[in-house]
């Protein structure tokens, strides 16, 4: 299978690839995928006021997974969490050009950034204790 | 050293130079039928053929007029089995094969199974991916009527104890095929010695032209009969019709009478580079395991699964190198390997198994390469993986919950 010249790129070269610590503050981590199905990606974001100012990865799979992760942290940089939530796999099939048989790469990666998107919405919660 | 390198030999091979030689004259100047028995064109191509055949049938110690050529090793598979379940069904229906055989016999069975024409006992592997005689011996039932196990398997090179299989077959009075395509022309194939009623073997994995394999049929003690699965002229005594493609056969003569010549230094020079790329993999690699038998196995293959790394992303990083991965990922299935399964070897290290097939063609250059790259990407792919860096903070994989997709 001939992998297009977007996927080699980031295979090549990714983008944010590293971890921060799960529990520095602001920082949401979504893990997703098993190693049995042979895709694991592992996506953090750190939020301050409110806006992702900054993302990182780490993913155990083939070369479109690892691609699909390395992007969603490019997009993620910058965006609200009202933003990131707007993320589709099927921006991410688009832009990496992924022919059918690797669409769960991208599913894998929507996934991933809706988790870590929770965790870090569940954290925050956790930190105010509601008063009202 | 030329890139990319070519280390799949067990997909298929590099035709040897001396082969295409002699095939040559057989395309444009001898292009005789060797079915036209009443012309010097058809007698050139039907000399020919016989000399090819005689060369065949000496590498693996048979008798000429017991080879049948077909298309390839698919062909031949589908000939034994269909063929002698079709030509002895009033003697019984029951084929003991092995879980690890190629697909071309699995399918093949499955299709007979499918059809109601046979009931069919797949037989397990040990951990290096080897049948056990006792195993065979315990599945034969008053049914049986054949027993198939391949002599080396495609993915891990495992050799099995075809000769033990052969005697219980013979003491039974149960016909024995084996798909030998990986094995003749690699390793010392002699079918008496071994008991083998019918085998499968093909030209293009020994050096020789795609698109031409045989199928031996036994002639004497016992004689074995195979319902045609081709209609037509009658060609290779009743049992495979079709003019005789001249040229691959005389390739394939070719190809054979080499690796019988050159076998022993072939093997020797094959084991000792594929020896090395083991050894240093392996020591400058935590976590590397190797699959499939560690010494009963073919001079060129190795199969190795580097833990926390998927296989597909490590193809994908060695692009110059021509490598095969038993990752889900690589096959149209999306399930890993069911060699390796077999085997026992868990899914996420099935994914993260890499095939390296050496071949007559491969240099110690090569193999230099070879190993710093797998090194370097498997390095580089770990730095990448959530896995490893789990494994590194102490957490237990096994204990995870896993969100299965």
């Amino acid at each position: 299978m001939a992998y297009s010249n977007k996927v080699v790129d980031h295979f090549n070269n990714p983008r944010n690839m590293g971890s921060f610590k799960k529990d520095e503050d602001g920082v949401g981590t979504g893990m997703v995928g098993a190693p049995e199905c042979g895709d694991v990606m592992k996506l953090q974001i750190k939020v301050q006021n409110d806006t992702i100012v900054d993302a990182k990865f780490k993913t155990f799979g083939c070369g479109s997974a690892i691609a699909s992760s390395s992007l969603a942290t490019e997009w993620l940089k910058g965006k609200t969490i009202e933003e990131a939530q707007q993320i589709k796999n099927t921006d991410i099939v688009q832009e990496l050009n992924l022919p059918p048989v690797k669409i769960h790469c991208s599913v894998l990666a929507e996934d991933a950034i809706k988790a870590a998107l929770a965790d870090y919405q569940k954290k925050t919660e956790e930190q105010t204790p509601s008063t009202k | 050293m030329k890139l990319p390198i070519f280390l799949d030999n067990h997909s298929t091979t590099p035709m040897d130079p001396r082969v295409l030689e002699a095939m040559l004259p057989y395309f444009v100047e001898k292009f005789g039928n060797a079915a036209s028995r009443n012309h010097a064109f058809g007698w050139a191509a039907e000399e020919a053929v016989e000399e090819a055949r005689k060369r065949i049938a000496k590498l693996i110690k048979a008798d000429s007029k017991e080879i049948v050529f077909t298309s390839g090793a698919t062909e031949s598979d589908n000939l034994a089995l269909k063929g002698v379940l079709e030509m002895y069904k009033e003697k019984g229906t029951h084929i003991i094969t092995s879980s690890t055989e190629h697909r071309a016999v699995l399918d093949t069975a499955k299709s007979l199974e499918a059809k109601g024409l046979a009931t069919v006992t797949y037989l397990p592997v040990d951990k290096y991916g080897m049948v056990n005689p006792q195993d065979v011996q315990n599945a034969i039932t008053d049914k049986t009527i054949l027993i198939s196990v391949m002599l080396a398997n495609n993915e891990i090179g495992t050799i099995n104890p075809i000769a033990e299989i052969g005697k219980i077959a013979k003491a039974k009075g149960i016909l024995f095929h084996c798909d030998a395509t990986q094995g003749v022309g690699k390793i010392p194939v002699d079918v008496q010695a071994m008991g083998i009623d019918l085998m499968s073997f093909s030209a293009h994995k020994m050096y020789g032209p795609k698109g031409i394999g045989a199928l031996y049929v036994r002639k004497r003690n016992p004689r074995v009969r195979i319902a045609p699965q081709m209609d037509g002229g009658g060609h290779e005594r009743g049992m495979r019709s079709g003019t005789l493609p001249v040229p691959l056969i005389v390739g394939f003569g070719k190809a054979c009478e080499l690796c019988e010549q050159e076998m022993t230094t072939e093997t020797a020079r094959l084991t000792k580079m594929r020896d090395r790329l083991q050894t240093e993999i392996m020591a400058a690699l935590e976590e590397s395991y190797l699959n499939g038998h560690p010494t009963n196995r073919l001079p060129g293959n190795l199969n190795i699964s580097f833990a926390y790394v998927e296989g597909e992303s490590l193809l994908m990083g060695m692009k110059d190198i021509a490598l095969s991965s038993g990752s889900a990922c690589t096959s149209a299935t999306l399930e890993p390997s069911y060699v390796l399964r077999a085997l026992g070897v868990g899914t996420e290290l099935a994914h993260s198994s890499i095939r390296f097939g050496l071949g007559r063609f491969n240099s110690d250059d090569e193999i230099d390469y070879t190993i710093k790259k797998v090194i370097e990407i498997v390095t580089k792919l770990r730095e990448m993986s959530p896995l490893y860096e789990m494994a590194k903070e102490g957490v237990d994989l096994k204990s995870v919950q896993w969100a299965a997709h």
